[in-house]
């Protein structure tokens, strides 16, 4: 690990201040934030992050979560996943939130990651890890050695020439599907961005993942008032019960009115570059009858329509769409 | 029942070990600080102007380590786990990946387990930091511990101070009252001996005791 300035910022205008002065936000950063520090100090082991400063947000009041005026929820920046997932709110209005983070990592990781650094965990891409290797997205315009071998976890929507990594989040995918919005606070002052902008394609820019600035610090993230009589479920598909990453997912949120898909929003994790919405397949089902399996399978046909799948997860497909299919069908059973 | 071998002379094996290795021990201990310094001269007199509580070398930390207050000097870069190991120590928390992968490092801090391989020791300053060595004693086991000896939750013995930190703290945790639900909660925590049936024996034993 290479050696760093550390400072303890006790203000959220000191953090900006400093960060301000960064080259990047993005791939090589000079600067990082550290609050968890499960990604950030697992990639600074392996050279792959380089930070000469890390700024230390633990200090800051970002941890709380409380109601909006509009009946949704504030989540603080620095809020633990582990008291996200239980929080009782939580478990009553948003329960999909709750499963998400519960299915992903461990009990300990769970103590110790917080929402924005869920919010930028990194691909678990292997040759992004690996610093012996060419990596488009760790040094831009070396190459991708994912497209051709070792692809089986990487995405199938999103992908570019460049990049084909996957963003292994499930907390992103429930949040994408709760329409959460990200509360920044940069130099030039604060911005709201919807989840769906937050992070981007890899294009031909893969080392870019988010809209991030230097300065640019994630103080919360807001959800919507919950749909009322809502039924939701985040469904996991993974080579492992437990403590594995996804290799499709899905978030899936209904309402259901007089037999049929009144209001539908669903995301899918392990599939795609960013956490993939899926607005085509929403459209398939509203106004729908539900309990139709024709109907889920044409859904999940419009979601998966551009899958570009790669040497060895051309399984994902077809399971990415069985997720779905089977995710709805839990989400409806006594709807 | 003493966790302590003798391996002659009435010399315990872990002592045993220290001094033979002692030697070795400090030339690489010398050797990684002569380096942090060197890099952090060079990082300086390239971008970075000094400030206060930063900088390359060694930051002196006080920690609290199971009741007990710690002062010590340490690299920047230390994770909880080294500096427990190294600077305190405290060798029942172990090291296997060393990047958050495998649980054996669980520790607590403020009552929660983490992993101790993916903290920065400095940054727990204030911190209510428990280890193994913390939550009982030969004669004196935690009954998590007294239930692992009695399930035979082992083999080699390497995962185990960290899968009984985490059994120690899912008793706090919401968790169901299923085999399956303490495995779920238990994942974290690899045993490549794959003593895991009689992990999860031992810890649903207290859970059921309790």
């Amino acid at each position: 690990m290479h050696t760093f300035e550390f400072v303890r910022a006790n203000d959220p205008a000191l953090a900006v201040a400093i960060t301000s002065q960064a080259k990047t936000a993005q791939q090589g950063a000079d600067m990082r934030f550290v609050a968890g520090g499960t990604t950030l100090l697992d990639l600074m082991k392996l050279n792959v992050e380089q930070p000469a400063k890390l700024v230390d947000v633990n200090g800051l009041p970002l941890d709380k979560i409380e109601r909006t005026a509009d009946g949704g929820l504030k989540i603080g920046a620095t809020m633990r996943n582990a008291d996200l997932a239980h929080h009782a709110d939580v478990q009553r209005d948003y329960p999909v939130l709750s499963q998400a983070i519960l299915q992903g990592a461990s009990a300990q990781i769970r103590n110790m990651a917080t929402t924005a650094g869920n919010l930028l965990q990194r691909t678990r891409c292997m040759f992004f890890r690996d610093t012996a290797m060419p990596c488009n997205k760790r040094e831009p315009g070396s190459g991708c050695p994912a497209i051709g071998g070792g692809n089986r976890m990487l995405a199938i929507l999103g992908t570019s020439e460049q990049c084909i990594a996957s963003n292994p989040s499930d907390m992103n995918v429930a949040m994408a599907a709760l329409e959460a919005v990200v509360h920044i606070r940069g130099a030039k002052g604060e911005r709201d961005v919807a989840i769906g902008e937050f992070h981007v394609l890899p294009g031909n820019t893969p080392s870019r993942e988010n809209v991030l600035e230097p300065g640019d610090l994630i103080t919360h993230v807001t959800l919507p008032a919950a749909a009322k009589g809502s039924k939701s479920i985040y469904l996991k598909l993974r080579d492992r019960t437990s403590y594995e990453f996804a290799l499709a997912s899905a978030a899936v949120i209904v309402n259901v009115a007089d037999g049929r898909f009144e209001r539908v929003r669903i995301a899918m994790g392990g599939v795609g570059t960013k956490p993939w919405r899926m607005p085509e397949a929403e459209a398939a089902l509203v106004g729908q009858a539900v309990g139709d399996e024709a109907v889920m399978r044409r859904a999940a046909e419009a979601g998966l329509k551009d899958a570009r799948p790669q040497s060895e997860n051309g399984f994902k497909v077809e399971l990415a769409k069985r997720c779905l299919v089977y995710a709805l069908k839990q989400a409806t059973q006594n709807a | 029942m003493s966790n302590e071998e003798t391996v002659s002379g009435g010399l315990s094996r872990r002592a045993f070990l220290s001094s033979a290795g002692a030697a070795g021990v400090v030339s690489a201990i010398e050797g990684r600080i002569v380096m942090a310094q060197e890099n952090g001269v060079k990082t300086a007199s390239a971008v970075r102007t000094p400030e206060a509580g930063g900088g390359a070398g060694i930051v002196a930390v006080t920690l609290r380590v199971n009741g007990k207050e710690q002062k010590v000097r340490i690299d920047p870069r230390a994770s909880l786990l080294d500096c427990l190991r190294e600077s305190v120590g405290l060798t029942g928390t172990k090291k296997g990946c060393d990047h958050g992968q495998c649980g054996a490092c669980t520790v607590h801090v403020n009552g929660r387990r983490v992993l101790s391989c993916l903290s920065l020791a400095m940054m727990h300053e204030g911190d209510e930091v428990t280890t193994i060595e913390g939550i009982g004693q030969p004669g004196n086991l935690h009954a998590v511990q007294a239930a692992f000896v009695a399930h035979d939750a082992y083999q080699c013995g390497y995962c185990t101070s960290g899968q009984i930190m985490s059994g120690v703290a899912l008793l706090k945790e919401p968790c169901g009252p299923a085999d399956a639900d303490v495995k779920e909660l238990m994942s974290g925590n690899i045993c490549r001996c794959g003593a895991y049936p009689n992990i999860v024996a031992a810890i649903q034993q207290v859970r059921k005791g309790a």
